[in-house]
């Protein structure tokens, strides 16, 4: 092998490692015995599992993580499924400009989002609540809705909605039967993004979430300005066995979407 | 379905937004340049002023018109707010138009309110320069904090001018943003262009692979990835304990709640940002012209540079573009892996909307980010074809 080569591979590993091994390596401190976060470890002990899910601040962190993440994944793809079946194949300006609304929320920095969110819900008295946690999320979280669906929905061929509509299913049956099941894998991987632009959330959290709403990444935030602990990578463990499946769940739907793709053709 | 019954699907989505996120942002916004405090706790002394010009004595009536506003405002809680913006402008002028509202209250029926009663409370009460601050925030619009967020600011004479040695921080702060946010997105360009090219160089499964590597710290928490940043960057930690033991240095090397670690941890975050474009661009060059290339006698250094990275280019700067407006918008990782010197706009947007509470600067320097974000945007639009929304 030429040297310039071997330079290369060995380049491209070394950034794979970069990538991935500082995840790797907070995993094994949340199993030791003692409580500093050193290499060697002193021996192995799940007493950091026990307190984190022993109760206490950590549980309910997780559980206003999944419901607030839940209700807004709920919303978004109610709200962008609808949004995309009435954006689909329209080519005028107005209905390009309502798309640059839809998408926005992807393209505005998030800390603008989270004050304009503070200042707007602050009066309505929604700040310090799960809904206006909640309506701050949904509008995150619906541009990962909508572009997946609009582009299902261009893909999908306009001829099996008319070919149902002339075997006489009624535009509701045609829908159900016919155009649902069709973009039905982008509306769950939609609905996937959706969540973990909830649950990754922290700004929004910061600003809005009382002390009753605190989310899991923000309990972690405190404990990182805090100090370090070990508690803390034992959180950061479960974290990382959470988008880990999800995002095998995601590689699944997209194989199916790409198989169901290739059958289509 | 008739297009125009669908279309009325849009509906629920974009009032939701309407509601909940444009009027929001608008009225966000408009505070850089809407003025309401001072208008509203000081409307008598606003309008005998309006025939004053800087420069010129103080009218005489001037003055019993203020002292009621002072009192007024002071009861209907207005006057805080209004001595809290015209603090900006002449320092320390809050505690004493506080004081003077209380000594204007407290004083006996008969008093004469008069410039002299004033000058006895605190001179600075009875100088032009304060009454030309008063005249400038008369509303209901003013460019105060747009030039206050270029370090900017008009000078008793109403005339723009280079804002006083204390003020003079946010271009600093807008220059360290775009320092920072370039250096990440030159780390990511490096790390990520042989990456990508590697993807197309192996077999699809390979690349499957692979690409699972790459996505799978996307996926995962940014704040797991920050808490593993300070677990590896510590003075104790891995990369420490490891350079130490290589006898490569004799001394723990500071990496982290400094520059290098904000620099460390933001690539880390935003690589994938860039490879995945890339990627995408990268797999439609056909491997043959590299090939014709060689055959035509070029070296593979040329062939590199005079083939295949022209035909790159467009993604090259797309991707580029991407992660340079993610990190212009950072605030997480700075604030938990930087220095106080590392901090970059969004840290000050928020600073002053939550503890300060400058609103004013806080949405001008708002405005500052998201026009630099939206022009940016823009321009990564056109590049990439239209295809700068699209996910990986």
């Amino acid at each position: 092998m030429k040297p310039w080569r071997l330079l290369y591979w060995s380049l491209c590993a070394g950034v794979l490692v970069f990538l991935l091994a500082p995840i790797a390596a907070i995993i094994p401190l949340s199993f030791s015995s003692g409580s500093f976060l050193t290499y060697p470890l002193p021996g192995l002990s799940l007493r950091w599992y026990e307190e984190v899910l022993g109760g206490g601040k950590w549980l309910t962190a997780l559980g206003n993580s999944l419901y607030v993440g839940a209700v807004a994944t709920f919303a978004s793809v109610i709200l962008g499924t609808l949004a995309s079946l009435g954006l689909m194949r329209h080519k005028a300006w107005w209905s390009e400009a309502l798309k640059l609304v839809v998408l926005s929320p992807m393209i505005v920095p998030v800390i603008l989002i989270a004050v304009a969110s503070y200042f707007f819900l602050a009066p309505l008295s929604l700040t310090s609540t799960y809904s206006g946690l909640i309506i701050a999320h949904t509008v995150i979280a619906v541009p990962f809705v909508v572009v997946p669906v609009l582009t299902a929905l261009e893909i999908l061929d306009p001829n099996l909605a008319r070919a149902a509509a002339a075997c006489g299913a009624t535009p509701g049956v045609g829908f159900l039967r016919v155009t649902l099941p069709g973009i039905m894998p982008a509306m769950a991987s939609g609905a996937l993004f959706a969540f973990a632009a909830s649950f990754d959330d922290v700004v929004i959290a910061l600003l809005i979430a009382g002390p009753d709403q605190r989310t899991l990444p923000r309990e972690m935030f405190s404990g990182l300005r805090d100090s370090m602990t070990p508690a803390l990578t034992a959180v950061a463990t479960i974290m990382i066995v959470f988008s880990t499946t999800l995002f095998l769940l995601m590689q699944v739907l997209q194989r199916r979407a790409r198989k169901n793709s290739q059958i289509a053709r | 379905m008739l297009t125009r019954q669908r279309s009325a699907l849009l509906l629920p989505l974009i009032g939701f937004l309407l509601v909940f996120f444009v009027a929001p942002l608008v009225w966000l916004l408009s505070l850089a340049i809407r003025e309401a405090e001072v208008p509203r706790a000081l409307p008598r002394t606003l309008a005998v002023l309006q025939s004053w010009q800087p420069g010129q004595d103080l009218p005489a009536n001037l003055f019993p018109g203020f002292a009621q506003d002072l009192t007024e405002a002071r009861a209907a809680s207005t006057l805080a707010d209004a001595a809290r913006r015209l603090n900006y402008e002449v320092n320390g002028v809050r505690s004493t138009l506080m004081r003077a509202a209380r000594e204007v209250s407290s004083a006996p029926a008969d008093t004469a309110f008069t410039q002299a009663f004033f000058a006895t409370v605190d001179p600075a009460l009875a100088s032009p320069e304060f009454f030309a601050a008063v005249q400038r925030a008369n509303g209901p619009f003013s460019t105060y904090y747009l030039l206050a967020a270029f370090d900017l600011a008009r000078n008793a004479k109403g005339e723009i001018e280079l804002a006083t040695e204390a003020n003079r921080i946010y271009i600093d702060v807008l220059l360290r943003t775009l320092g920072i946010s370039a250096s990440v997105t030159v780390l990511c360009l490096l790390l990520g262009f042989p990456v990508a090219m590697l993807l197309t160089q192996v077999t699809e499964k390979t690349a499957d692979w692979l690409m699972i590597l790459v996505l799978l710290p996307f996926w995962t928490s940014l704040l797991v990835r920050t808490a593993a940043w300070v677990v590896v960057l510590q003075k104790e930690g891995m990369v420490n304990s490891l350079l130490m033991h290589l006898g490569l240095i004799s001394e723990p090397l500071t990496l982290i709640y400094n520059r290098t670690g904000v620099l460390i941890a933001m690539t880390h975050v935003l690589l994938p940002f860039m490879i995945l474009p890339l990627y995408s661009v990268l797999k439609g060059i056909p491997p043959h012209y590299m090939r014709a290339a060689a055959s035509l006698g070029a070296r593979p250094v040329t062939a590199f540079f005079r083939v295949y990275l022209p035909m790159a280019a467009p993604a090259i700067v797309a991707g580029s573009l991407m992660v340079f407006i993610l990190a212009m918008g950072y605030y997480i990782t700075p604030a938990l892996v930087g220095g106080g010197s590392d901090q970059m706009l969004s840290y000050f947007v928020a600073t002053y909307t939550t503890d300060t509470g400058n609103w004013g600067l806080a949405s001008a320097l708002g405005l500052m980010m998201l026009a630099t974000t939206v022009g940016l945007y823009a321009v990564a639009h056109k590049v990439s074809g239209g295809r700068a929304l699209s996910m990986g």
